[in-house]
């Protein structure tokens, strides 16, 4: 975890922007320190940050929230507890948690905006990168218990298994943006070229949800779901653009 | 400048092929060692809590045609089910037939046959002894169990029932009761279940209807109180909780060719060639093992069943 330090951190508020105002002037902040209003002092004692910082608590609640899903998995392994198929169960666990996180990183933006609580945005990468480790895991699920890394076999399935494909697809989406989402990667890229390439999260999530519902086999109840979820989540941002270049336009 | 040659690598020093192509049986070896550890760390089945408390089944035969293979645990049998009439999850049926009635039950006797009638359960099984089967299962969602299925030979029954020579199929259809079957209150499948066989294949040998497991009457989720067992076809050729039997000229529609008739044909025979379109069906996970293993043509039953099917294009005939 990104605990409090002197050196660089207060930009990570900064950047882990979304879509909107003072973009280009956050961006060029990448030449020069700024004070940071909402960080206006390093916290030097723990308690003391978690009393002053909600965000700070929150960002503690969510690792402790985050890794409960792999621990209930690791315990539920070694009890028996995973019912008759427990890889199945795995797989299904893992992937489910890695889409509720992304759907969970994608809704940072809009609960910002909703609530004015800007200071969230300061959550929204370590979420993006919950996403990306249950991700990972599926995967390896996949390619370890299902195929036991034979690459012959596992090219096979990603090209002529369509939810596969999705599934794959949506995952390599994710590999650069958790590949990029440290402070230096942030500075290295630049504010607006980091925030254009982290809108692939958009892609990956429509991907995963094809994913979800090409595998089922008649009971598409639950991808509904999560499309729906998903369509309110990109819906908001759909009509804030075009809200904006309407509003421009007159 | 000194261009040093290269050092000679002695054939000593290379791995044989032998071993190096090996090294896969020893990942797995091990992995499996340390799965074993695993599971060996873990309390004995401690959730499980045996769960048998149905009803004994008396005078039970073996049979022969048995498989060797070690059957499957009674609480992975009866808690991972497919049976869409209680709900969608593999947990569900377990879940949502407790207060299943499979008493009284009538089974009705329709179609192309010397005598139509309906028959009370009791009535229906009594000419018949019972046998134990141990099966091999194969779902068409590719995993498998072995299940020790108790029933009486379908080809009996059949001829006790008389179909007339003009019979080239037999149907059955799964009772349609959403008071009792919650899963049917939900649009996920054309009610009520509907599965078929051609009339050789019921006259098979290795076909049977299914009324008990594990030495007792059938678990509901598992088809109480009457079911098919056909072992070389995939599981949903086997239909469960049977209210009606038909016999049939024609070639019957079954649920799932209805539902998604490119995923799922009249035959489904358990084939490691033919893939369903969304996903390959030539390995298995056998409930209970980590890895995935082969699936068998036919399930294994192809020294007995694969004469059925001689000429037929079973890539056409899924």
């Amino acid at each position: 975890m990104r605990g409090p330090r002197t050196g660089f951190r207060p930009r990570a508020s900064g950047f882990g922007l979304d879509s909107g105002e003072s973009l280009a002037a956050r961006a060029s902040g990448a030449s020069g320190p700024k004070p940071d209003a909402r960080s206006p002092k390093p916290a030097l004692i723990f308690p003391t940050a978690v009393a002053r910082k909600p965000i700070t608590l929150l960002k503690i609640l969510i690792v402790v929230a985050g890794l409960i899903p792999a621990a209930a998995l690791v315990v539920g392994l070694f009890t028996d507890a995973l019912g008759a198929n427990p890889v199945e169960t795995i797989t299904h666990q893992t992937g489910t948690t890695g889409l509720a996180f992304l759907l969970i990183t994608l809704s940072v933006t809009p609960l910002r905006r909703i609530s004015g609580w800007n200071e969230l945005i300061r959550v929204r990468r370590m979420l993006g990168l919950f996403a990306f480790f249950y991700a990972t895991l599926h995967v390896l699920t996949w390619a370890v218990l299902d195929h036991f890394f034979d690459p012959s076999a596992m090219m096979a399935d990603v090209v002529k298994r369509p939810f596969i494909t999705a599934g794959m697809t949506a995952y390599l989406l994710l590999v650069p943006l958790a590949l990029t989402s440290t402070n230096g990667m942030i500075r290295r890229l630049g504010g607006r070229r980091w925030q254009q390439l982290h809108r692939l999260a958009y892609l990956a999530a429509i991907a995963v949800v094809v994913h979800f519902w090409w595998l089922v086999k008649a009971d598409v109840t639950e991808p509904q779901r999560w499309a729906l979820a998903l369509t309110v989540l990109l819906g908001f941002r759909a009509w804030w653009t075009l809200r904006t270049r309407l509003s421009s336009r007159f | 400048m000194l261009i040093r040659k290269a050092p000679d690598i002695r054939t000593s020093d290379i791995t044989p092929k032998a071993v190096y192509l090996r090294r896969r049986e020893f990942i797995q070896a091990a992995s499996g060692a340390a799965v074993a550890a695993a599971a060996a760390l873990a309390p004995p089945a401690a959730r499980w809590a045996s769960a048998q408390t149905g009803q004994k089944l008396a005078n039970v035969k073996k049979s022969p045609l048995s498989t060797t293979d070690q059957p499957n645990r009674f609480e992975d049998i009866t808690s991972y089910n497919n049976f869409y009439e209680f709900g969608t999850d593999k947990e569900s049926p377990a879940q949502n037939s407790k207060r299943f009635k499979a008493r009284p039950w009538k089974v009705a006797v329709e179609g192309l046959v010397a005598k139509p009638a309906v028959y009370d359960i009791d009535e229906f099984l009594k000419p018949y002894t019972l046998e134990e089967r141990v099966y091999r299962l194969r779902c068409v969602e590719a995993w498998s169990m072995i299940v020790p299925w108790i029933g009486v030979p379908l080809a009996d029954v059949v001829k006790r029932l008389e179909p007339t020579s003009k019979a080239q199929y037999v149907e059955f259809t799964t009772l349609y009761d959403p008071g009792q079957m919650p899963g049917q209150r939900a649009n996920v499948l054309p009610w009520p279940y509907l599965e078929g066989l051609r009339m050789d294949e019921a006259m098979h040998p290795l076909a049977i209807l299914g009324v008990g497991l594990y030495g007792e009457v059938l678990p509901n989720q598992n088809g109480n109180p009457l079911r098919l067992v056909v072992p070389w076809k995939y599981g949903f050729k086997s239909v469960k909780s049977i209210v009606k039997i038909r016999f049939v000229e024609k070639q019957p529609r079954n649920t799932w060719q209805v539902m998604t008739p490119n995923e799922y044909g009249f035959y489904a025979n358990v084939n490691p060639q033919v893939d369903h379109p969304r996903w390959s069906q030539a390995m298995e996970r056998r409930i209970g093992e980590f890895f995935r293993r082969k699936t068998l043509m036919f399930n294994g039953y192809g020294d007995q069943v694969a004469h059925l099917y001689t000429g037929m294009d079973l890539r056409k005939n899924y």
